[in-house]
């Protein structure tokens, strides 16, 4: 028996659930105990991580590695496969690793009304479906682990959440749910017209391998659109994609501080995950037809989540508006279908996560300090919490994407890549996107140092002048927070690891193929004409061949 | 006058000479068990009085289950077994769904077992009646002729009418029965009379021949159209589907609450199944009439039901409209099953599917309704509040019922609408997909009621009435064990589920 080729991925996913079962059955009482087994299960799953990444064949990124297929639901084909790539090994350390800070935070500042127990739980069941999603290798599966992480966040929000907590858990479900219920439909029409005997799979599948290694090519145009529309809402509602976004500055602002860390660091990445990892190498002919479209709201959410900041007199409101116009820039990258641009879009995923979720645990902080984040109030924090203020700096400035901090990786080359964009699509367009998407860094830059002036500089208020509770970076607090900062320096001076990790997989998602046939790569045919007429040449072939 | 008198004496003559079809008992053994059980029960009664009284439920509840053995049996013969001509079939399908009355009639039986101790009620007859209805229900399940199932319906009906009205002193209790009596005779005389302009155009009652005879261009269309529609409208009533649910709410409210749960799970199924039979058996080569009219029927009932649900206040009414909702869910598959026979065999999976996960999830949210309202006495959503508080496990395992009624993974109800989805996208025609998308959105709204109770329970503070954690009794909390269980099991391993309702209906006939 091979641990790590049958079980390692299997632990990762369930080892967390069974901490949640765990913690349900300890009586409320022994509120230590249940600390101690909700951080210890959370540690454990860490390591197994870092197991995983220290295991993981880097050489061969682009194969699906710790691979296991069992049989899970018989009757339509639909199997318990996992496994994981170089796309998604970052977004899994991303996980496992934020997991941990988030409950080690919580010991400081269980937020009202406490109950440790049951948060605890939640976060725990949120881990297995965030997991599980980055490692299922069936739609299906998928599916599954994709819904798991939408109730603990509702709980999550409607219990510990702030005064309009009822109506932001509540619009958050029923949008989420409204896209992946019409997800659900393209995955069932994708399973009934793909042909899964093209790659020796069973003819009807949910196997995603099979699903992007060409078993969908032989679908029409037109039905093909129809699907990706489908899912394009899906996993769009997720980012949040302008004009779906409507439900993030609610949901985030009425989350209790973990929540909005979890829902920022990995929960929006689940969307972008879907694009990059079904949409695209499933449909890559609709994928190049929507593209412009897809590229276009992307921008749109850059300069309208930029604006929507300046607007802003809440903090933490401020924050969830960046976080619209910081995913534009990731679905901008994915957009343009190249490989550089995919590339610089999960940078920009994991760069987001660590230093959005990290702008969101100061918040938490201030709020807890100030019980208010109306930046009208607020101001001075350099002086009150010297050292929380230069790390709100510190945040600010890895956010509008300085060189030399994460942030930077995520957003330049996004840019750049779609100055040239694949092949098949229009480059007057995508250069006029990433025009636009230039003038968002400036005012992201606006948004965040103005962010910055009014909480960080001045002096402080007379409310909170000599205000006890407004204490400096507490002990648990630089537990939590000095490895995030770390890793956006660290990132930020060496983004190698990431872009090597990620590369192969992501030049494999990109290429047209067919298993054991030599097809062209459609994606890379000049202009939208030959694009078409390439896929209808792998059509015609793919019947020619099924005949 | 001769010839009448010699007409008699030859009807006479040859009643006489009857000869009984043969039976094959071991085929009906599980109907027999069941009948048995039922006389055995009243007898008790009778005979022990008092003594008597207090094991009836306990009784009824071994009586239900004594029939699985059978139909296990049955189920490992698997050998399709057809008796008077085919009108009365014993196959996979037909073990599956009696499986399934009986194991909720259990359950219902499990519910009622202290409602019906604590108040003023006849206990023994109200076993008699229930197991007399499931008795109707698992004859239904086999009937394959126009009045096998006109009798099996009216022998699950009538007792569920007298049931609805147990709470005799209670006024809503007689509004419910009278309301649910009136409107269930009028619906079986649209279908009766459906059913002669059936009879009249096919000349046979039995559905394999009716299917045969109407699916040729001979017989008259229009007399055909209008029979097939008074037969749907007639389980459109049963299975309260929009527009024909007006007595569901009313009747769900007053009843009382474990007949509540039994009209909601175990009746509700019967009509479905009674509805398969019929359209898939009976009229599956006119899917050009009943398609378009389950697919209205279906975009209806889950668009209106969801809608109407939104509004209420009062938790068994709003169980009531999502339970249209529901029913759908359920009608939708047969929107499409006409296409093909592997298409048709894919709804029925679906549907029975659907049946079993619903009976499940459905059963366990009645099991907390009638746990809170032993406390608060009341059936107002508002008596939810702080439940999460007060009563931690009950307001957890009414989460896992409410999400998995609403259809979010991993709990039982995503299997259900799942397959629903399958087999209306397997049709592949863009009446399926149209449905498909319908019901995809009405699963989110469905979420705007299902997620507001479950708000209540957790965000709000609890009322000082009743503070203090509930005390839920044996027999519920074993109802509680049996269903949460399933419903989890359900939806993390589906292949449990679909390994039994893999079923085909058509290649029975035979």
């Amino acid at each position: 028996m091979d641990f790590e080729n049958n079980w390692l991925l299997s632990l990762m996913i369930f080892l967390p659930l069974a901490g949640a079962a765990a913690v349900m059955a300890i009586p409320k009482a022994k509120e230590e105990v249940i600390k101690a087994i909700a951080l210890l299960t959370s540690l454990i799953t860490a390591l197994l991580g870092a197991f995983m990444l220290i295991s993981f064949d880097y050489g061969k990124s682009a194969d699906l590695q710790f691979a296991v297929d069992k049989d899970w639901i018989g009757v339509i084909n639909s199997r318990y496969i996992l496994g994981i790539d170089g796309m998604s090994l970052p977004l899994i350390a991303l996980t496992v690793f934020i997991v941990p800070l988030c409950i080690v935070y919580t010991f400081g500042h269980f937020p009202e009304p406490k109950n440790p127990k049951a948060i605890l739980s939640l976060i725990l069941i949120l881990e297995t479906g965030m997991i599980g999603t980055f490692v299922a290798q069936d739609l299906i599966l998928f599916f599954v682990f994709f819904e798991v992480v939408l109730l603990p966040m509702f709980f999550m929000i409607a219990v510990w959440g702030g005064d309009d907590r009822r109506y932001a858990s509540l619009k958050f479900f029923l949008y989420t749910m409204f896209g992946s219920a019409l997800m659900l439909v393209s995955f069932l029409a994708l399973y009934f017209l793909a042909d899964g005997t093209i790659v020796g799979d069973e003819a009807q599948t949910f196997s995603m391998v099979a699903l992007s290694e060409g078993a969908t090519l032989g679908i029409s145009r037109t039905a093909q659109l129809w699907i990706f529309a489908g899912m394009f809402v899906g996993f769009g509602v997720k980012v949040p994609m302008f004009p779906f976004h409507t439900w993030l500055p609610d949901a985030h602002t009425q989350a209790p501080t973990v929540g909005s860390v979890i829902l920022a660091a990995v929960l929006l990445k689940l969307g972008t995950y879907g694009f990059i990892r079904i949409a695209i190498p499933m449909l890559p002919e609709a994928a190049a037809a929507w593209a412009p479209f897809i590229g276009l709201l992307a921008v749109i959410g850059i300069i309208y989540g930029a604006l929507g900041c300046l607007a802003q007199r809440d903090m933490k409101r401020l924050i969830a508006f960046s976080s619209v116009a910081h995913m534009g820039f990731v679905m901008l990258g994915i957009a343009t279908l190249t490989d550089f641009g995919i590339n610089a879009a999960i940078f920009g995923m994991v760069a987001h996560g660590l230093i959005t979720g990290m702008l969101f645990f100061l918040a938490g902080s201030m709020k807890d300090r100030y019980h208010t984040l109306d930046m009208g109030r607020l101001g001075g924090l350099l002086v009150s919490a010297p050292r929380m203020g230069w790390i709100l700096g510190f945040c600010a400035m890895a956010s509008l994407g300085l060189p030399g901090l994460a942030g930077f990786w995520g957003e330049f080359p996004a840019i750049l890549a779609s100055y040239n964009p694949a092949a098949i699509l229009s480059e007057t367009t995508f250069r006029a996107y990433m025009v636009v998407a230039a003038l968002g860094t400036v005012l992201a830059a606006g948004y965040l140092l103005w962010m910055l002036q009014k909480t960080a500089m001045g002096t402080p208020k007379e409310e909170f002048k000599d205000n006890p509770e407004i204490s400096d970076v507490k002990s648990y607090e630089w537990i939590s927070w000095a490895p995030i900062l770390a890793l956006i320096l660290f990132f930020g001076l060496y983004p190698r690891p990431i872009f090597t990790t990620t590369d192969d997989a992501v030049v494999k998602s990109l290429t047209v193929n067919v298993q054991g046939q030599e097809v062209d790569n459609c994606l890379e045919f000049e202009g939208e004409e030959q694009g078409k007429l390439c896929f209808a040449n792998i059509r015609d072939l793919l019947e020619g061949a099924g005949q | 006058m001769l010839d009448l008198l010699s007409s008699l004496l030859g009807f006479f003559a040859t009643t006489a000479e009857f000869n009984r079809p043969p039976i094959d008992w071991h085929a009906v053994a599980p109907e027999l068990c069941l009948l048995g059980g039922g006389a055995i029960v009243t007898l008790v009664d009778v005979i022990w009085r008092e003594k008597g009284r207090a094991i009836t439920s306990a009784l009824a509840g071994l009586f239900l289950l004594a029939p699985l053995i059978p139909i296990l049996t049955l189920a490992i013969d698997s050998e399709d077994r057809s008796m008077f001509n085919g009108a009365y079939v014993i196959d996979k399908y037909s073990l599956i769904v009696k499986a399934i009355f009986l194991l909720s009639g259990y359950v219902v039986i499990l519910l009622s077992t202290n409602y019906i101790a604590e108040g003023e009620y006849w206990e023994n007859e109200y076993y008699g009646m229930v197991l007399s209805s499931i008795l109707g229900m698992i004859i239904m399940a086999s009937a394959r002729d126009l009045i096998t199932i006109f009798v099996a319906l009216e022998l699950l009906s009538i007792p569920a009418y007298m049931l609805a009205t147990w709470r005799k002193k209670d006024l809503k209790s007689n509004e419910a029965g009278l309301k649910y009596y009136l409107m269930g005779v009028f619906a079986s005389a649209i279908m009766l009379y459906g059913m002669s302009l059936i009879f009249g155009a096919s000349g046979s009652t039995l559905l394999q021949e009716i299917n045969a005879s109407i699916s040729t261009e001979e017989t008259s269309t229009s007399v055909i159209t209008l029979g097939i529609i008074f037969v749907t409208i007639g389980f459109g009533f049963k299975v309260s589907a929009f527009p024909f649910h007006t007595w569901a709410p009313d009747t769900y409210e007053g009843a009382p609450t474990p007949v509540t749960a039994f009209l909601a799970v175990a009746s509700k199924a019967a009509g479905f199944v009674a509805l398969m039979n019929i359209v898939i058996v009976g009229f599956f080569g006119r899917a050009d009439i009943f398609q378009p009219l389950i697919w209205i029927l279906a975009a209806l009932s889950m668009t209106a039901g969801n809608v109407m649900a939104l509004r209420q206040t009062n938790i068994v009414r709003l169980m009531a409209y999502s339970g249209i909702a529901q029913a759908g869910f359920m009608l939708a598959p047969l929107a499409v099953a006409g296409e093909s026979l592997e298409i048709a065999d894919k709804s029925v999976s679906a549907v029975v599917t659907y049946l079993a996960i619903y009976a499940a999830m459905n059963l366990g949210a009645f099991a907390i309704i009638l746990s809170v309202s032993r406390t608060t006495k009341t059936a107002e959503i508002d008596s939810y509040h702080g439940l999460f508080k007060t009563s931690p496990s009950l307001a957890v395992i009414m989460t896992i019922f409410l999400a998995s009624l609403a259809g979010i993974p991993p709990l039982g109800g995503w299997f259900a609408k799942f397959s629903v989805f399958t087999s209306l996208t397997s049709a592949d025609t863009n009446w399926g997909y149209g449905l498909a998308v319908i019901a995809a959105i009405n699963a989110v709204i469905a979420f705007g009621y299902y997620g507001r109770i479950a708000m209540k329970m957790w965000v709000e503070e609890p009322h000082e009435t009743h503070s203090t954690q509930m005390k839920v009794p044996v027999s519920l909390t074993t109802a509680l064990v049996i269903t949460v269980s399933m419903t989890l099991a359900f939806g993390v391993v589906p292949g449990i589920v679909t390994h039994f309702t893999d079923v085909s209906l058509i290649a029975l006939g035979g």
